[in-house]
């Protein structure tokens, strides 16, 4: 089991506007990422099963330039609104944290 | 080669910045200071009440190094989105500070303040011509909701603050901005073209934070025609290749396409090379005109007035039936509510469990509890202040009391930690809209105020 909280450099979660919600993944070298992204398990239907939205939701972008993946979705109300429960959008990466990646 | 030297002092006015950095930027030359002055990010509280995020302490004390700095020597002092949300009274604010901090440091200057605070009936009138469009999830804007907001902005482009210091501005103060729209207006101005004008303004915009290690501290950039170089001006931070390009992933839907009020700024062709180990030189971006120029609306609208407590169980047996507890005190608050004439429709009564799903509600993926102790925020947002007042104590005083099979602890629940356990908060607000308009022209929603100081 390599968990990408063992392999991450950086796993954030933050507000892209009001409305979405941006998760990063960055590697600490062109290297890894091209690994990561050989395995294929980060993209789009990974990000709509761990965050319950539908795929077609999910705008994700490999960003070999940054050794990063970026994925934005809706969030579930927009900052601030009644229920939200994290204004910024800072706390929402966890359940990326323990996603497997088989290298 | 002809070149541009901008300074940012930090992520957001009022953020603070050692004052030592500003000095090692005016050293290594400078053509302009800057800061962006605000953000979205901190919620729709701010530019529905006209108050700052940053304290007006804070906000002073940094203007004051900047203005001293600017006139000292010779360039403009450009701030974008004054006062955090960049409505009126939030320009108003920032600007009334740049007056007394002149007069106490003997300053003159021409000041310029670009307003982005936009009337309903222009909005209204954008709305029935067809030029407005959504941009997400929310349905097409309609006039009734232009007529709930609070306050409307538009986000302006770099043409008013380049129109401002074509008039001989030394110090321009703006309204709600794109953030990197102050720096890419003086990069423009200055003959650089629209790309690394764009970019430099996308690095600027958040101080140091293309730095490592991160902090609220100052950023100098240089623009020529073929590209941009960054390099923080505190020691202990520096730039590099993976810094800089990491920093196209913050707050962005997409780390390679950044849409700007005149177009787009595309950076999946960049090139990062270290020129020393702390400087960072970044080619190949790219920026592609939109065939409609177009100016983003920000607006919230208000939706009740909100109370809330705190408290937290150590109870074992507690924790162990918490989601039945909780239906059981929702419960009895509905009937009590409706008894003293508050109904379901007139409040939402939400109660947080933090070391349950606080942080990630219906998202959460642990569903067990682990830890020895809950802690709980009550928080009821009802249609007035009342309301909401008299539920949250009913909603508090049911939490302290229900009775649970295998209570053991009966003289109460709860360990409140204050008194007054209940907290007014105040009005609450909503982000209302996410569309875009097409002006006139660039500089049509804008206004520009000049005055002598």
């Amino acid at each position: 089991m390599t968990r990408i909280r063992d392999l991450a450099e950086v796993c954030k979660s933050k507000n892209a506007g009001p409305f979405d919600l941006t998760i990063d993944v960055v590697f600490r070298d062109r290297a890894l990422f091209d690994h990561v992204q050989e395995t294929g398990v980060l993209n789009a239907a990974l990000f709509a099963r761990l965050y319950k939205v539908e795929e077609s939701t999910v705008l994700f972008t490999p960003y070999p330039a940054g050794c990063a993946f970026k994925a934005t979705l809706p969030r579930l109300v927009s900052a601030g609104d009644v229920g939200d429960t994290d204004v910024y959008g800072a706390q929402q990466h966890a359940p990326l944290l323990d996603v497997d990646i088989p290298l | 080669m002809r070149e541009m030297r901008l300074l940012s002092t930090s992520g957001i006015l009022g953020y603070g910045f050692p004052e030592a950095s500003l000095k090692a930027g005016l050293e290594r030359g400078v053509d302009m200071i800057g800061v962006d002055g605000g953000s979205s990010d901190p919620g729709p509280y701010y530019l529905g009440s006209g108050t700052p995020f940053a304290s007006p302490m804070a906000i002073r004390r940094d203007l004051r190094l900047m203005l001293r700095a600017a006139l000292s020597a010779r360039v403009p002092l450009v701030i974008g989105t004054c006062g955090g949300a960049g409505g009126e009274p939030h320009l108003a604010l920032v600007a009334q500070m740049v007056r007394e901090i002149a007069r106490e440091e003997g300053l003159h200057f021409k000041l310029a303040l670009i307003h982005a605070e936009q009337d309903k009936a222009t909005i209204k009138r954008h709305v029935a011509e067809g030029r407005v469009r959504r941009l997400g999830q929310l349905p097409e804007l309609d006039e009734a909701t232009v007529d709930r907001a609070e306050r409307i902005v538009g986000m302006m482009g770099p043409e008013p603050y380049m129109r401002a210091l074509d008039a001989g501005a030394q110090v321009v103060l703006g309204g709600r901005s794109s953030d990197p729209a102050p720096f890419a207006a003086v990069a423009m101005r200055g003959q650089m073209p629209p790309a690394p004008s764009w970019y430099a303004g996308k690095m600027l915009e958040c101080g140091a934070t293309p730095s490592i290690p991160k902090g609220h501290d100052c950023l100098h950039v240089t623009i020529d025609e073929e590209g941009v170089t960054c390099e923080p001006t505190n020691p202990a931070r520096r730039c590099t290749p993976l810094s800089i390009a990491n920093h196209s992933l913050h707050e962005n839907s997409s780390p390679i396409h950044h849409v700007e009020p005149g177009g787009l700024l595309d950076t999946s062709e960049c090139r990062f090379e270290a020129l020393s180990d702390r400087r960072v030189r970044i080619t190949g971006m790219q920026w592609t005109p939109a065939e409609r120029y177009t100016v983003k609306l920000e607006a919230v609208e208000p939706v009740g007035h909100r109370a809330i407590s705190i408290c937290g169980t150590r109870d074992p047996m507690l924790i162990g039936r918490i989601d039945t507890f909780l239906d059981e005190v929702r419960g009895a608050v509905r009937t009590k509510a409706a008894d003293f004439g508050v109904s379901p429709e007139d409040y939402s009564l939400i109660i947080r469990s933090y070391g349950h799903d606080g942080v990630m509600a219906e998202r959460e993926p642990v569903h067990e509890i682990h830890g020895h102790e809950l802690g709980f925020l009550i928080d009821v947002v009802a249609r007035t202040a009342e309301q909401a007042g008299a539920v949250l104590a009913m909603a508090r005083t049911n939490m302290l009391h229900t009775d649970f099979p295998g209570r053991l602890c009966r003289e109460g629940n709860m360990a409140f930690p204050f008194s007054p356990s209940d907290i007014p908060v105040g009005t609450v607000y909503r982000f209302s809209m996410q569309h875009v308009t097409q002006p006139d022209d660039p500089c049509a929603m804008f206004p520009i105020e000049y005055e002598t100081v």
